[in-house]
């Protein structure tokens, strides 16, 4: 009985690795992409000043962070969302037809995804270094726990937005008129000193601040808010929508 | 005989209002092979996905070897293994990695797993291309790995959705002579649906013909054909009513119908009976346009009870949206 859900959890990840892998050009392009993301962003506002970057740190060192969060938080979700392809592509029914709990089912593909998610996360990282970031590397443990936390909540919002959604189609609008708002607030490219307190009262609600932050203040310092509480959101929000996510996958028909 | 699938008042109302399947009772033996046939949307699937537990019943259940599908799911997933109509497998992995990921998710020991993938590979002849990618596979070979993998934990009873759907006549045979030899290697008795009858004349121990979610008839094939009479006389006229009313008397008739512009009878002795219809004709001055003496096949068994023809083209145009998809 044990044996078998752990197989289950194994395989599930096994499967989104293999997959991860297989899918060359996007594996390619997730790679590349950051690189272009940090280099051009990171050249193109050098000369801007931000008041509240201390003197010793560039706008790169500022964004990197962010960086790392966007890629993880979209590959997760990515991940989550793939459900979608196999509802399409018909995988999804063996999967559920199988003697094991769906609760392993959704273990195993969120562990997958985070997995996939944190390489990517990690090559951001790596970009970052190669690029000059001022990256303080005892501080990567503890953004790897942001990252996980962070990971989690998207891998279980892309479940849930994928057992309440028919096709891809679906999920694009999310994306459009959720994710990439809650990111762009989230402190992701501007620092939230001396924003216009409506605006300010705005980010402090996006949950995904709370991520960035956390993830900035453990790798180059610059957080905003004590990191106790950065982690506290992160994980109270990655068990909620985790909960949630996993909850209508069970309950969705195939 | 041992029951192996019993079903009670099974039913299932989508959204309501579409009733997919009308208070079906089923009662499959041990070791058969047995076939659903009907057309488009009879209910065919929906009745298969209750049965494998991904759907539930809006009424009634159903027991597989012995277990309830609304109780004791997890027990009945154990005991069953099934192709979907359509393809379910991952076009990322190879045959043989779709196989071990089935293993895994069932449950099977190393040794097991390898020695039972190689023996299910050889069953469907696979074996030589067990490492290509599945999204290489031709649609045939997908879905004799599919029926390969349904194997693979040692099922009681293997669903098959419309195993040969679409597939080239080449093709259709070969996963025939598989159908047949599993059932009987394995010893697992064959749940299957198709709307060909062909299909199910080969195949099949007992049919059961449905449409509009209701069981119209179930017996074996032989039985079928012969429950409309011994020969099928089919006949157009130019006044097909007049001709109807007079053969409704005659003792020797069986199974009268009206389809279309055509008379359908069945008789004991077709060429003695034949002379006969056509002198009664000219009496009552019909004029009669063509004729037909043959053997009834199940064809003519379906439109019996049915009252109109199992089609092919709407299947066909499905087919193509699949295959599209899977493209992408
Ligand atoms: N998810 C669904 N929601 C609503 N109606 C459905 C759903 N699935 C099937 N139906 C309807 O239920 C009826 C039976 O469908 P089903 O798929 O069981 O037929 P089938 O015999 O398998 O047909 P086919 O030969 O086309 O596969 C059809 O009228 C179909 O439109
Ligand atoms: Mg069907």
């Amino acid at each position: 009985m044990r044996f078998l859900e752990l197989q289950a959890i194994y395989i599930m990840w096994l499967r989104q690795l293999k997959g991860f892998v297989r899918a060359r050009s996007r594996l390619i392009a997730n790679i590349i992409q950051p690189f272009f993301f940090l280099a051009f962003l990171g050249i193109g506002f050098s000369t801007a000043k931000f008041a509240t970057i201390p003197i010793n740190y560039s706008y790169l060192d500022f964004l990197a962070p962010g960086m790392i969060v966007m890629s993880v938080l979209f590959s997760s979700m990515f991940a989550g969302v793939s459900v979608l392809w196999d509802k399409q592509f018909g995988f999804l029914q063996e999967v559920l037809v199988a003697p094991v709990s769906r609760l392993s089912i959704v273990i195993g593909r969120t562990l997958g995804g985070s997995t996939t998610a944190l390489i990517q996360g990690f090559v951001v990282l790596f970009a970052s270094l190669v690029l000059g970031v001022k990256i303080s590397l005892s501080g990567v443990f503890l953004a790897v726990i942001f990252l996980v936390l962070l990971s989690f909540f998207a891998v279980g919002f892309g479940l849930a937005v994928a057992s309440k959604m028919e096709d891809i189609h679906g999920f694009q609008l999310i994306m459009n008129l959720v994710i990439f708002p809650l990111f762009f607030l989230s402190s992701a490219f501007f620092p939230i000193e001396g924003l216009p307190s409506q605006f300010k009262m705005l980010v402090y609600l996006d949950p995904l601040t709370y991520g960035v932050d956390g993830v900035r203040g453990s790798l180059v310092g610059m957080n905003y808010f004590f990191l106790q509480l950065d982690l506290l959101v992160c994980l109270v929000l990655a068990v909620a929508v985790l909960l949630v996510g996993a909850y209508f996958f069970k309950k969705s028909e195939v | 005989m041992k029951e192996i699938v019993v079903t009670e008042n099974l039913t299932k109302i989508y959204n309501k209002k579409v009733l997919a399947v009308d208070h079906v009772n089923l009662r499959i033996y041990k070791g058969e092979i047995f076939g659903f046939l009907g057309p488009n949307g009879a209910g065919k699937t929906t009745t298969i996905k209750m049965l494998v537990t991904l759907l539930q019943p809006t009424e009634g259940t159903a027991f597989v070897n012995g277990f309830n599908i609304l109780t004791e799911p997890h027990e009945v997933r154990k005991n069953i293994g099934i192709v979907f109509q359509e393809p379910a497998l991952d076009l990322q992995l190879t045959g043989k990695e779709n196989l071990d990921f089935h293993a895994r998710i069932y449950g099977l020991k190393r040794d097991e797993r390898k020695k039972r993938i190689n023996e299910v590979l050889e069953l469907v002849n696979l074996k030589d291309k067990a490492d290509i990618l599945v999204k290489n596979y031709s649609g045939g070979m997908k879905r004799r790995l599919e029926i390969a993998r349904g194997l693979m934990h040692y099922p009681n009873v293997l669903f098959l959705d419309e195993p040969t759907l679409g597939l080239d006549p080449q093709s259709r045979r070969a996963i025939w002579d598989y159908i047949k030899e599993i059932n009987k290697r394995e010893n697992v008795t064959v749940f299957l649906t198709t709307h060909y009858m062909d299909e199910a004349e080969y195949l099949c121990d007992r049919v059961a013909i449905i449409d509009h979610g209701k069981i119209l008839v179930l017996n074996s094939p032989a039985a079928l054909k012969n429950s409309l009479g011994n020969d099928l006389i089919t006949l157009s006229c130019n006044s097909t009513e007049k001709l109807y009313n007079a053969l409704k008397s005659e003792h020797w008739v069986k199974n009268l119908k009206i389809h279309g512009e055509e008379l359908f009878l069945g008789v004991k002795s077709g060429e003695k009976r034949l002379v006969q219809i056509i002198n009664l004709a000219s009496e009552l001055n019909v004029k009669v346009n063509f004729v037909n003496l043959r053997k009834p096949t199940l064809e003519d068994v379906f439109l019996h009870y049915t009252g109109r023809k199992i089609r092919d083209e709407k299947r066909d145009f499905r087919r193509e949206i699949t295959i599209r998809r899977m493209r992408r």
